[in-house]
């Protein structure tokens, strides 16, 4: 984030202004990956009119940032149009796709439209892996064209790979992609449970042996000494800070209206149908909750080594029951790091119980207890 | 002198923080932010309506200035913005499609 970028967004956190806002358009896709997190049916979208008050009433709001994605954003018939009036209220559009529907003409469209950026999702660099993944035959070829088509176009792609076990050998394949491609590339070590809780997916996540040979990757972390440090003491600015933007510059609205603090974080705190957007951020008791939580009042991470420089997640703690709580799947990225267990892996240690108990028994008992 | 329009430049992302308009720049996504003068000028800017006009109904309404000067002050703000491309200025009314009303 560039030093204005920051100011501004401190700015709008004390104004309590939602800067940046993440719109899925719908859940529909027309890939099936398996670690995705959503259910692709349609249940009720949100209608072209709808979309345009909602556009209305976040701008009024101060969004600036609008990401649109999905579900496959191209899915939507009435893209274009939604997009033609996002740019006439002068949002900052960035979309999120898997680019498989951009031709040629698309990318041209897009540029006229003066869309800012396009991330598209790569997770590897070979057929067999990446169409294995998404389940559709021909996708890796089709997503490539895409950049392509885009990056012709001057736009700022940036390719997303997310980590998993089928895949896990093929980062640096993707990487060297981007490089030929000439555009960025993001790796995400993060496998999230689906919307409603199901924790399946998990089991794609990488191991503690993939997340430390990922941690100290050069090309990836930079100074890997610095990366892998032990982390400071927290001192109190550090506990009195915010976990993330989540509810406080940044929030999360479904293809179905429903308003989320963040896309990872499904605590429900209002539907734009039934309130105007600005309303649910202002006033909603959920929201207010999560913009109440500072660091020192997280029930296990406070006590935490990791605490300063930990990438918890409120939103996966809040899918492991507790929004104050530890985000496991960071606690690894934590150790894997460092070497250090976290606060929360040493309590749940601590808490395994005994299968076996041996109870020494006076012999003249003589019986099995 | 000859008349002077301003338009906001079509590819721009801008949006107003109490009061302060932020603009990115469509060419190379470059963060501006105007102060309230400025902002004023580019909320103005509908490319129809002569800088000098705007300078005189929008500037000096809310500002205690000579006119001249925010005229010379205005016209000057304005070349540096189309250098950045986030507004177009020309000796003849704009036409072409700009960006939408700013909020």
């Amino acid at each position: 984030m560039t030093g204005l970028m920051q100011e501004m967004t401190a700015k709008a956190l004390r104004l309590n202004v939602p800067l940046n806002v993440q719109l899925d358009l719908t859940y529909r896709c027309n890939e099936r990956c398996v670690h995705c997190y959503l259910d692709h049916d349609d249940h009720g979208e949100l209608t072209t009119v709808e979309i345009k008050r909602l556009l209305e009433e976040m701008a009024d709001a101060g969004v600036f940032i609008l990401t649109l994605s999905g579900g496959e954003i191209f899915m939507r018939k009435d893209l274009f149009e939604i997009l033609a009036y996002a740019r006439q209220l002068m949002f900052c559009v960035k979309l999120k796709t898997n680019g498989v529907m951009i031709r040629e003409r698309e990318a041209r469209r897009l540029k006229d439209l003066g869309v800012e950026s396009i991330q598209i999702s790569v997770y590897s660099h070979r057929p067999e892996v990446h169409d294995a993944i998404t389940l559709l035959p021909g996708s890796l070829k089709r997503s490539i064209d895409a950049v392509r088509f885009l990056a012709s176009q001057g736009f700022k792609v940036v390719i997303a790979n997310v980590l998993m076990t089928q895949n896990m050998q093929d980062y640096s394949g993707v990487r060297a992609l981007a490089a030929e491609l000439g555009v960025d590339c993001t790796l995400d070590p993060t496998v999230t449970p689906m919307m409603d809780g199901n924790r399946s997916p998990l089991r794609l996540g990488v191991d503690q042996s993939a997340l430390r040979q990922v941690f100290r990757d050069e090309a990836l972390v930079g100074d890997v000494e610095e990366f892998c440090a032990v982390p400071a003491a927290a001192d109190e600015n550090d506990m009195e800070s915010l976990p993330c933007s989540a509810g406080h510059t940044a929030c999360y609205v479904s293809p179905y209206g429903d308003v989320y603090p963040c896309v990872q974080f499904p605590l429900p705190t209002g539907n734009v149908r039934r309130q105007r957007f600005l309303d649910i951020w202002r006033h909603s008791d959920q929201m207010n909750e999560v913009r109440s939580i500072r660091l020192k009042d997280l029930t296990t991470c406070s006590h935490c080594t990791h605490v300063s420089a930990c990438t918890r997640c409120p939103g996966l703690a809040f899918m492991e029951g507790n929004m104050r709580g530890p985000s496991s799947q960071d606690c690894e990225k934590s150790f894997a790091r460092t070497g250090i267990e976290s606060a929360n892996m040493l309590a749940k240690r601590r808490a395994v119980p005994n299968l076996v108990q041996i109870r020494a028994v006076p012999a003249a008992a003589g019986a099995i207890a | 002198m000859s008349k002077l329009f301003v338009a906001r430049d079509s590819r721009v992302a801008a949006r107003s923080l109490d009061g302060e308009m932020m603009i990115m720049s469509g060419r190379d996504s470059t963060l501006f932010t105007l102060n309230r003068t400025a902002t004023l000028l580019w909320q103005a800017a509908d490319g129809v309506t002569p800088l000098d006009e705007i300078v005189e109904r929008r500037i000096c309404v809310e500002f205690e200035v000579d006119p001249s000067v925010a005229l010379q002050d205005a016209e000057s703000l304005a070349r540096e913005l189309a250098n950045h491309e986030i507004l177009q200025v020309s000796k003849e009314p704009i036409l072409q499609k700009s960006a939408g009303a700013s909020r």
